[in-house]
């Protein structure tokens, strides 16, 4: 019998709990997968710098994103602070290094950590606070985190910020694009695993439990409280990692780095990609960080045929930000990993699509 | 005390620019519980157009004013029809993310067609000081003050006495009972997000005189947060008070401790304000308290 190497999966017949627990459902989708990760280790080979540079940025994006559809995606908490803890990341790893001269790999772990304090003490109004209440809680938690970074001069270099070094391993620095993406990519990949499996334990399913509907959660014994906690902790773990990648590559944190329009950017990543789905953050993390880009190239094509294009590229930029936002809300409000699964679906019993 | 009082009005004067911006917040979560975060940009539009009429056309300042009102009412109302309607019943999420998108769009039309440097108005009002005892008024502060109220005396008569003020006062009450009363909810809605525009246009028309118009004063958008929840997010005269307590806090902010830190302050008390709120009383001083049946 000749095996072909692109089988789909073409439904779920499970026995046991292990195999409904089971990440692969089919065993061909592990060799899938790791040409896929192969593909995008491979990929700096080819590529150009700027290419390589983009790519890492929308890594960064996409391990913040991750972590803020753990807390908005899976467990129904809306954030819109996401900015500021990028920035208490970006920041902690800035002091950490510069300041008191700590190792970039000690610094890490621990931007991540203090960012997860952080955001675990602005969680706390959640226990109380639904919904709407609580976006403008984290709203406020956004607006006075900025202040006290823009204003504790002797801490936070003031509006002025901080420059931070890349980070070494011995003698070697992670100066070139391409060291920078690898480093990414290690933790890009660690932030995806884990977060695929955190929805496979206990607390994964109290945090989708509490999302779904808190208090029948609570009625079947999960802690709100702790579980809200929770959430705000992992979900501001990341975004710390997050930002701290992102203060290294870009060699420098400042207080408008981390404004307002940043948390809507990362919710519009996760709303575009897809709420509750890791991989979903992923694509929205890139669509949202290549848009502008492809905008300016568009601008930078058509700017010979309409002049004065080039000036309005900044209200441009904000216009399409919003049509598209109000697009996907509106048409797939499950966003581009709906869209993925729809194609997937298709092609599933392809040609033979129609026996449902 | 001359500097108390000084700051005390200062505070009434804002405040109630505040309030006034705050009662169409307000009046779209009563009526639709969506909660508008292109509010700022409702305000940014009115001010720029009634500035453009002025500035440019050489428009007499009320008829302006006027005219900007129409345009905004005419904005809110379409942009409710256009934008909003999909997202009624729709979870907390998604309406939260339409109206960013919404601002989003509004804010990059702005910023297209009017640009990025502030714009002052020439001078509408008089500039010569009022005097009461110690305290000295600008005449546009005093007239800012004037203008508000009298539009606060317009709201609270067409809510209690128009057909459609009734009606949405219904709608608000319960929007199944006002259906089959034969009260039009789409309409009410659509009537809501027009004074919405109309009132934020007011609040950046008086606002843009006294500070000069640039696209920073979309932030008055997010500051109707701490206004709407201090004084119940589902209330209308919270929202009035709420929003003149604000303007005093943040006056006396910037008078007695921003010298102390070195600026800024002011700016951020409104939250935390909002955040202290939230932890002890978060149905604000007149909102109605949610009671969660399974």
């Amino acid at each position: 019998m000749v095996r072909n190497p692109f089988v789909m999966q073409c439904g779920e017949f499970h026995v046991d709990y292990k195999q409904d627990m089971a990440i692969w459902k089919i065993a061909r989708v592990r060799w899938r997968i790791f040409a896929v990760v192969a593909l995008f280790a491979l990929f700096p080979m080819v590529a150009t710098d700027y290419v390589v540079g983009l790519a890492t940025l929308c890594g960064i994006a996409a391990i913040g994103a991750i972590g803020l559809n753990i807390l908005t995606g899976f467990t129904g908490q809306i954030s819109i602070g996401v900015g500021a803890f990028l920035g208490v990341g970006g920041y902690t790893s800035a002091i950490l290094t510069t300041k008191l001269g700590f190792s970039f790999w000690i610094a890490f772990p621990l931007a991540g950590l203090i960012t997860a304090l952080v955001g675990a003490l602005f969680g706390i109004p959640s226990l109380r606070l639904k919904g709407l209440y609580l976006a403008i809680a984290t709203l406020a938690a956004q607006v006075i985190i900025l202040f006290v970074i823009s204003r504790w001069d002797s801490l936070t270099g003031g509006t002025a910020g901080l420059v931070l070094s890349r980070p070494q391993i011995g003698s070697f620095t992670f100066m070139s694009e391409t060291s920078y993406y690898y480093l990414m990519f290690v933790v890009l990949l660690i932030t995806i695993v884990f977060s695929l499996n955190l929805f496979r334990t206990r607390v994964g399913r109290a945090f989708i439990a509490v999302r779904d509907r808190d208090i029948a959660a609570e009625v079947m014994g999960i802690d709100l409280f702790k579980y809200k906690v929770l959430a705000f902790f992992v979900s501001s773990f990341f975004v710390g990692i997050a930002g701290a990648l992102l203060g290294h590559y870009t060699m420098i944190v400042s207080p408008e780095l981390y404004s307002i329009s940043v948390s809507i950017e990362y919710l519009a990543m996760i709303l575009v990609g897809g709420l509750g789905s890791v991989f979903g953050s992923l694509y929205g993390a890139v669509f949202i960080t290549l848009m502008p880009v492809v905008l300016r190239s568009v601008v930078d094509l058509l700017s010979g045929t309409f002049p004065g294009l080039e000036g309005v590229l900044v209200g441009m930029k904000e216009v399409v930000f919003g049509v598209v936002i109000i697009l996907f809300l509106v048409y797939e409000p499950d966003g581009l990993n709906k869209i993925w699964l729809n194609i997937k679906n298709y092609f599933r019993l392809w040609p033979f699509s129609y026996t449902k | 005390m001359a500097f108390f009082l000084q700051m005390l009005v200062t505070g009434i004067v804002v405040g109630s620019v505040y309030a006034l911006v705050a009662l169409g917040f307000v009046l779209i979560y009563k009526s639709s519980d969506a909660i508008n975060f292109a509010q700022g940009e409702f305000l940014l539009i009115g001010t720029y157009v009634c500035l453009t009429l002025v500035a440019s056309y050489n428009v007499p300042f009320i008829a302006a004013l006027l005219l900007a009102l129409a345009f905004s009412a005419l904005l809110g109302w379409s942009v409710e029809k256009v934008v909003l309607r999909p997202f009624i019943g729709k979870p907390v999420i998604s309406m939260i993310m339409a109206t960013i998108g919404l601002s989003s769009v509004l804010a990059g039309i702005v910023h297209i067609i009017w640009g990025h440097e502030t714009r002052v108005y020439p001078p509408v009002f008089s500039e010569k000081p009022l005097q009461f005892g110690e305290v000295i008024i600008a005449p546009v502060y005093a007239w800012s003050f004037v203008i508000v109220i009298i539009w606060l005396v317009i709201f609270t008569l067409f809510f209690k006495y128009s057909r459609f003020g009734i009606a949405m006062r219904a709608t608000a009450d319960d929007q199944q009972a006002a259906l089959s009363m034969g009260i039009s909810v789409k309409t009410i809605f659509a009537i809501a997000w027009a004074i919405a525009a109309i009132v934020s246009a007011v609040g950046g028309v008086l606002l843009g005189n006294i500070n000069g118009v640039n696209s920073s004063l979309s932030l008055i958008g997010l500051k109707v947060l701490p206004v709407a929840i201090l004084g119940g997010l589902d209330s209308i005269p919270g929202a009035i008070i709420g929003g003149i307590l604000i303007g005093i806090i943040e006056s006396m902010t910037g008078g007695y401790l921003d010298p102390l830190v070195g600026g800024g302050l002011k700016e951020v008390i409104p939250f935390v304000i909002l955040v202290i709120i939230l932890m002890v009383k978060p149905y604000g001083l007149f909102g109605k308290k949610e009671i969660e049946r399974v």
